[in-house]
């Protein structure tokens, strides 16, 4: 879906310099070329942006953001990350998210899950209080069930206790 | 005599059992014989002796002796499960009934009283076209008295189940109650490469696959007449709540918004408590059998999960996180006042409620370790019942309270079932089956 609309936005940009080219057949050879350049110019420029663009979105599903143990409540590290999502969310309004919930392996499966709900839900609700619309913004709650480190230590646990972004 | 009457009322056409004929000689005497032979403050505490010989046999066919004896170590295996009795050695016996007789008239009981014996349990065995006949006698060789005398008739396939049938009445009449020999236990496996329920007979025999919803499966919960089970499946990308009948194609899913986990049967309806979070947070709500929403339960912006019912069903233990750390709560149902049960620790969770309603066990963290705890329903001073080995989870009791299931890592791999005693005592692996098993739960026993 997200590559469609990359595609139809060049062809955008290129079309009309074609159009261009076309309609000034007459003139000189050079004046051509320059038209040519100008059309290779502008989609050097649009793959770039498109680069960007894609490595913003790769950010925003790569970077997790992280929680003490048996807490929901956001650090201060993951209120910055958050922001920067919201940038994001913002500047991409067509998309919606699911955030997941985690837990590290520790405690209950049932608790896990409820507290893994409370993890996502906060990431959640910070996002509506800077304006993001609610109903772009799912959560599941994965609880401990899906470690992203298998380590039984705190290092591995700390990785685990996390809200990861998916786009929906 | 009533309670010999009732027996004789039984419903015994069983799957399989072609018929169950009971023997008669039952002195009078022994209805309310027996309590004295257990001491109720710490049942476990002093084992019984009790004498198993093998079986005498009608004839000396090898088949017949050898399915014979394959009964008397059964017995001898599922009396020792129970943790009432000490099985004493064979070689140490002065006779064998065997060669002499079963029946009291036949029997020295100074033969078995010299060796300790304080129950003396004889069979007949005769075994015909697959047809098992088995007589078998608890005596009370002291006293010289029969307690209990039964005669089972039925296939090959049968004879794990009379032996159990047998098993029931030895216990009823130790205790006075029916025993676990009709129960079976509910677990989590990951041998298929997902989280799957699995059931297994109350002595880890026979486990099964239950579930195939090849994602992760969480929380089995036994409907108090056995028949239903519900759980939490992630068959739709999310955890949802499955209301399934165990042997009709009849099932129901409740999939609200967030996270619907947590299912526990209300003793003796079709209803059921469970978390949802379609509030926004995790709250514990009332449901019918059928998934649709009676009443909300618990009022508090933060975690309430994992209910727990009295046996009366008056009142129901959870685990909340509104104090700060996981605890665990009573909520008195007709009041609707919340009380905190747990006061030691800072992390409680997954409370099971005796089947006497005098009782709690529950999981609790301490400096990383995870370990199993009761406590008196009405509160007090815990008492820890696993130590020093691995992380002990998730108890969960018998239908007769003598016995709990619980998960421990304590032989350093993946996580095995386990049961002890109520009391602690006797824990023993109940099974391993390739990948971890989790959160066992005890059903009732099922007719």
């Amino acid at each position: 879906m997200r590559k469609k609309l990359w595609i139809i936005l060049a062809l955008l940009l290129v079309i009309p310099g074609l159009l261009f080219t076309a309609s000034c057949a007459k003139k000189t050879v050079k004046s051509e070329l320059a038209v040519t350049a100008a059309a290779e110019k502008t989609s050097q420029q649009a793959s770039e942006i498109m680069r960007e663009k894609m490595a913003a979105k790769n950010m925003f599903i790569n970077e997790d953001i992280y929680f003490d143990f048996d807490k929901s409540n956001l650090l201060l590290l993951a209120q910055d990350v958050l922001r920067r999502k919201a940038e994001w969310l913002w500047s991409n309004s067509e998309v919606s998210v699911i955030i997941e919930g985690h837990c590290d392996e520790r405690g209950t499966n049932e608790y896990n899950i409820a507290l893994g709900d409370r993890r996502a839900e906060s990431a959640r609700n910070f996002l509506v209080d800077l304006g993001i619309t609610g109903s772009r913004l799912t959560t599941i709650s994965y609880g401990e069930e899906r470690p992203v480190d298998s380590g039984r230590n705190e290092e591995a646990w700390a990785k685990n206790r996390r809200a990861h972004f998916t786009i929906e | 005599m009533s309670i010999h009457n009732r027996q004789h009322n039984l419903n015994f056409n069983i799957i399989g059992l072609i018929a169950v004929i009971h023997l008669f000689f039952i002195g009078t005497a022994l209805c309310y014989a027996g309590y004295d032979y257990i001491d109720i403050n710490n049942p476990f505490l002093r084992k019984i002796p009790i004498a198993i010989p093998l079986f005498k046999t009608v004839s000396e066919n090898p088949a017949e002796k050898r399915m014979s004896n394959k009964s008397s170590d059964l017995l001898s295996e599922t009396l020792k499960f129970t943790g009432y009795f000490k099985i004493l050695d064979q070689d140490a016996f002065l006779v064998d009934p065997g060669k002499s007789g079963i029946i009291a008239s036949n029997i020295n009981f100074q033969n078995w009283t010299g060796i300790g014996a304080e129950l003396l349990i004889t069979g007949g065995f005769q075994l015909s076209d697959n047809i098992i006949e088995m007589e078998l006698r608890l005596y009370d060789p002291f006293k010289g008295r029969l307690l209990v005398g039964k005669r089972y008739k039925g296939w090959i396939s049968d004879q794990r189940k009379m032996i159990r049938r047998f098993c029931s009445e030895v216990i009823y009449v130790m205790t006075g109650k029916r025993g676990i020999f009709d129960s079976k236990i509910a677990f989590i496996s990951t041998g298929s490469g997902n989280k799957e329920i699995y059931i297994c007979e109350f002595d880890g025999n026979n486990p099964v696959q239950k579930t195939r919803t090849k994602n992760i499966t969480l929380s089995p919960a036994w409907s108090s007449d056995g028949k239903w089970i519900a759980y939490t499946a992630y068959k739709k990308g999310k955890p949802d709540l499955y209301i399934e009948h165990l042997k009709e194609k009849r099932s129901v899913v409740v999939a609200k918004k967030g996270i619907n986990i947590t299912p526990a049967w209300v003793p003796g309806k079709f209803e059921l408590a469970a978390t949802l979070s379609y509030s926004g947070d995790p709250e514990i709500y009332m449901l019918t059998g059928t998934g649709k929403i009676i009443k909300r339960l618990t009022y508090n912006m933060g975690i309430d999960v994992s209910p727990a019912w009295s046996p009366n069903g008056g009142k129901m233990a959870f685990v909340s996180n509104r104090s700060g750390t996981p605890q665990i709560f009573i909520l008195d149902i007709k009041s609707r006042k919340v009380k905190r049960l747990t006061f030691h620790g800072r992390y409680n969770t997954s409370p099971s409620w005796s089947p006497d309603g005098d009782r709690i066990t529950y999981t609790a963290m301490e400096n990383g370790q995870f370990n199993i705890y009761v406590i008196s329903a009405d509160g007090g001073d815990p008492v820890k019942l696993t130590y020093n080995e691995g992380d002990n989870e998730a108890p969960s009791w018998s239908p007769d309270g003598s016995l709990i299931v619980f998960s421990s890592t304590r032989e350093g791999g993946p996580s095995r079932l386990y049961v002890m005693t109520s009391y602690g005592t006797d824990q023993r692996r109940l099974l391993a089956l390739p990948g971890e098993q989790t959160n066992p739960k005890w059903s009732p026993n099922i007719n």
